[in-house]
């Protein structure tokens, strides 16, 4: 007996406004959205495209920087420019928001300073910038175990909730928490937990998944015989399928689902469906395990191209896309000289701040390093 | 100092300052204290709200404060962890009860990875003032993953500071210090001692919270050791006097960071140590202890620094219980092979 009759087909209709050729076309789905889209006007519209652009030239330029031997380790968002800036561009300046490590588009976005990824990148830190430093927008740092943030996301939502930093109907001062994960975090017991939690105590929050479709080397299929989307409501969640690589789409559904989420309405799940263009990371090589026609099929579907065909067709300049294009170099150009601009790390900065009060072992295993580098001066060594 | 370790209590002024009281309830006063001193102080645990525990350590303080500071939280020990590490970013102080020493491991990769690292990671940005209360040790005879003693596993994990009480006194102190700290706390509690009472003088404290202490004067050799361990060597020092041998015993209250100055005044003057643990021996406290009074007190050593613990074999079957655990027998075979150099 083959138990695939008890698998749920996954959904036929995903919301989506934009077409893969950038025409405008809701699916059924889409349409308790189409309001909101409807109301975007140029601005916001020009503004998702301009995202999305200027973040795949710092990407580009930083996958370069990694080839050069700048940087240690590059994780292109290459191709899911439109979830993370949709999903970005939804929240409100007073929501919190917790990335996996991927999340380059959301950090630029809400004010985080492209270099500060650079400096992670680059061996210079652990985390790279301050969370609760205002320039910052409310963006935690990354966080490299998989799943990990989900609980952290959740506990802060508690914490919401316990202070009434939310449900009190006025969305202009309700707070909320978006957290990001990925395919293969979704199998990730604490992504379990996380969701078991928030739903146990109506967290305002938001599960964003950017389904890439790869996890490094295996394929979703591996992580998931059922639509992701679908374990939601196992947790009694409302969970929405979205169109990754549809910026109008992806901002739609997040802006419903943080505003629900923090009327009061419990947490709320959302799959976007998009593609890792790029490698999991510089170190990686995917033609070991994908096919060249299958990255060719979704290279048809680049959220980017797709814009830029209903900007086109809504009558946007060339004078725009040329502004664009300009601020994307001026972007990239300023990340790579201000890289090249980077210093060191004294020794002793891995004595701080592993403790918020001062440890005596640390503290004696800090001065131990200073008397043993002070020993070599004078041409001991 | 912040306001949480200076706590009031709850107690009426009619309350004497100095009272008997079992450990657990002491450890109970001590959440009570602190729950009282600040409202971001919470609890969160597995059956810790209406039922007040397994152990009744936080019994009735959900009926006192409410079910938004004493949460009975899903069954999930990651999850525990974890969200207590989102609420303090949120500016909350959690204090999780893990139900048994061997039901912690499924929290371990939020402990160790995310935990003990994010002030590290956040450049001093975040503060992480999570305690984690783990009942931990034998002597209960009770199935596997309930009398185990994983104090080495975080002991070895830099970022966490790890402290365990053995007296009413401490239990109701340090509780309240581990709640005061700005850095993450393993607070592990000796199960075994939860119904010996003791004297709490809820009026001051007598030690900062990472304080050794020397328990009980002699001269002839230095017992060192924490947790009920410590009534196991002061029954051993008893036996030994009878024995004409006068023993130190040095209860180590703080294990991450160790205060060595008790034990290496205490080993200066006896020139013979010898510590005890329930744990396995293998790469153990008692063995990082044993190191560092041999690199610092060498020239005041007359026998090596001998160490008695629990067998390298998984905390047996309850019925060998007693051959396992240390005993004040086995203690004192290692007090004698110390004075035989």
């Amino acid at each position: 007996m083959t138990s695939d009759a008890t698998v749920p087909a996954a959904s036929p209709d995903p919301v989506r406004f934009l077409q893969a050729d950038g025409t405008f076309a809701p699916t059924p789905a889409a349409e308790r959205y189409a309001p909101l889209v409807d109301a975007l006007g140029d601005t916001e519209l020009e503004g998702f495209y301009r995202d999305m652009a200027v973040i795949r030239a710092f990407d580009v330029q930083a996958t370069n920087l990694q080839r050069q031997g700048q940087l240690a380790l590059w994780p292109p968002s290459y191709g899911q420019e439109a979830a993370q800036v949709g999903s970005a561009r939804a929240a409100r300046p007073q929501d919190h928001l917790f990335p996996s490590y991927r999340e380059h588009v959301v950090t630029r976005i809400r004010g985080v300073d492209p270099l500060d990824i650079i400096r992670l990148m680059r061996g210079l830190t652990h985390g790279g910038w301050n969370p609760f430093d205002p320039k910052n927008g409310n963006t935690h740092i990354y966080t490299l175990v998989l799943g990990a943030q989900t609980l952290h996301a959740t506990g802060f939502g508690m914490g919401l909730v316990f202070d009434g930093r939310c449900g009190t109907g006025d969305p202009e001062r309700d707070e909320a928490v978006i957290v990001y994960y990925g395919d293969g975090a979704s199998s990730q017991g604490d992504v379990h937990e996380a969701m078991v939690f928030a739903a146990s105590y109506r967290t305002p929050e938001v599960f964003f998944l950017q389904n890439n479709q790869w996890a490094i080397s295996v394929p979703v299929e591996t992580q998931s015989r059922t639509p992701l989307h679908l374990r939601g409501a196992g947790y009694g969640m409302p969970s929405i399928a979205v169109d990754g690589n549809d910026v109008l789409a992806s901002w739609a559904v997040t802006r419903v689902a943080l505003d629900e989420a923090r009327a009061g309405d419990g947490p709320r799940a959302i799959e976007a469906m998009t593609y890792r263009l790029g490698a999991h990371t510089t170190s990686d090589d995917p033609t070991k395990y994908r096919t060249a026609d299958e990255e060719e099929s979704w290279r048809r579907r680049d959220p980017i191209a797709r814009m830029k065909a209903y900007l086109l067709a809504r009558g946007a300049s060339e004078a725009f896309f040329a502004d664009v294009d300009a601020e994307a170099a001026a972007v990239a150009d300023d990340v790579r000289t201000r890289t090249n601009e980077l210093g060191g790390l004294e020794p002793d900065a891995m004595f701080a701040h592993v403790y918020s009060e001062e440890h005596p072992l640390v503290e004696e295993q800090r001065r131990w390093l200073a008397d043993y580098e002070a020993s070599f001066e004078g041409g001991a060594a | 100092m912040t306001a949480q370790s200076t706590p009031t209590g709850t107690a009426a002024d009619a309350t004497p300052a100095v009272q008997s009281m079992p450990f657990s309830r002491a450890i109970n006063a001590g959440l009570r204290a602190a729950l009282a001193a600040s409202d971001r102080v919470l609890l969160m645990g597995e059956d810790i709200g209406r039922l007040g525990g397994v152990f009744r350590v936080t019994e009735g303080l959900q009926a006192e404060f409410g079910d938004r500071r004493v949460l009975d939280s899903p069954l999930a020990e990651s999850g525990l962890v974890g969200t207590a590490i989102g609420l303090a970013m949120a500016g909350f102080r959690p204090v999780v009860e893990i139900q048994f020493d061997g039901f912690v491991f499924p929290a371990f990769d939020q402990i160790t990875t995310q935990l003990a690292k994010l002030t590290n990671r956040h450049e001093g940005a975040l503060q992480m003032p999570v305690v984690i209360r783990i009942p931990y040790g034998g002597h209960i005879g009770a199935v596997e993953h309930h009398q185990e003693s994983p104090e080495a596993y975080f002991t070895h994990t830099p970022g966490l500071r790890v402290v365990s009480p053995s007296t009413p006194n401490d239990g109701y102190w340090m509780i309240q210090d581990a709640i005061a700290s700005p850095d993450p706390v393993i607070f592990l509690e000796p199960k075994s001692k939860y119904w010996q009472k003791g004297e709490v003088d809820t009026s001051a404290r007598a030690l900062p919270l990472h304080a050794s202490r020397i328990v009980r004067r002699g001269t002839d050799v230095t017992l060192v050791g924490h947790g009920a361990m410590v009534t196991t060597m002061l029954q051993a020092a008893v036996l030994a006097e009878a024995e004409g041998t006068s023993v130190e015993v040095v209860d180590l209250r703080s294990l991450s960071p160790i205060d060595y100055g008790p034990i290496l005044d205490s080993v200066r003057r006896t020139g013979r140590m010898v510590y005890a643990q329930e744990a396995p021996g293998f790469t153990s406290l008692g063995s990082e202890v044993a190191a560092t009074v041999m690199e610092k007190a060498f020239y005041a050593l007359e026998a090596p620094v001998l160490r008695v613990s629990g067998f390298d074999v998984p905390f047996p079957a309850a019925k060998l219980e007693g051959v396992y655990l240390p005993d004040a027998d086995r203690i004192l075979e290692a007090v004698d092979r110390a004075l035989a150099y």
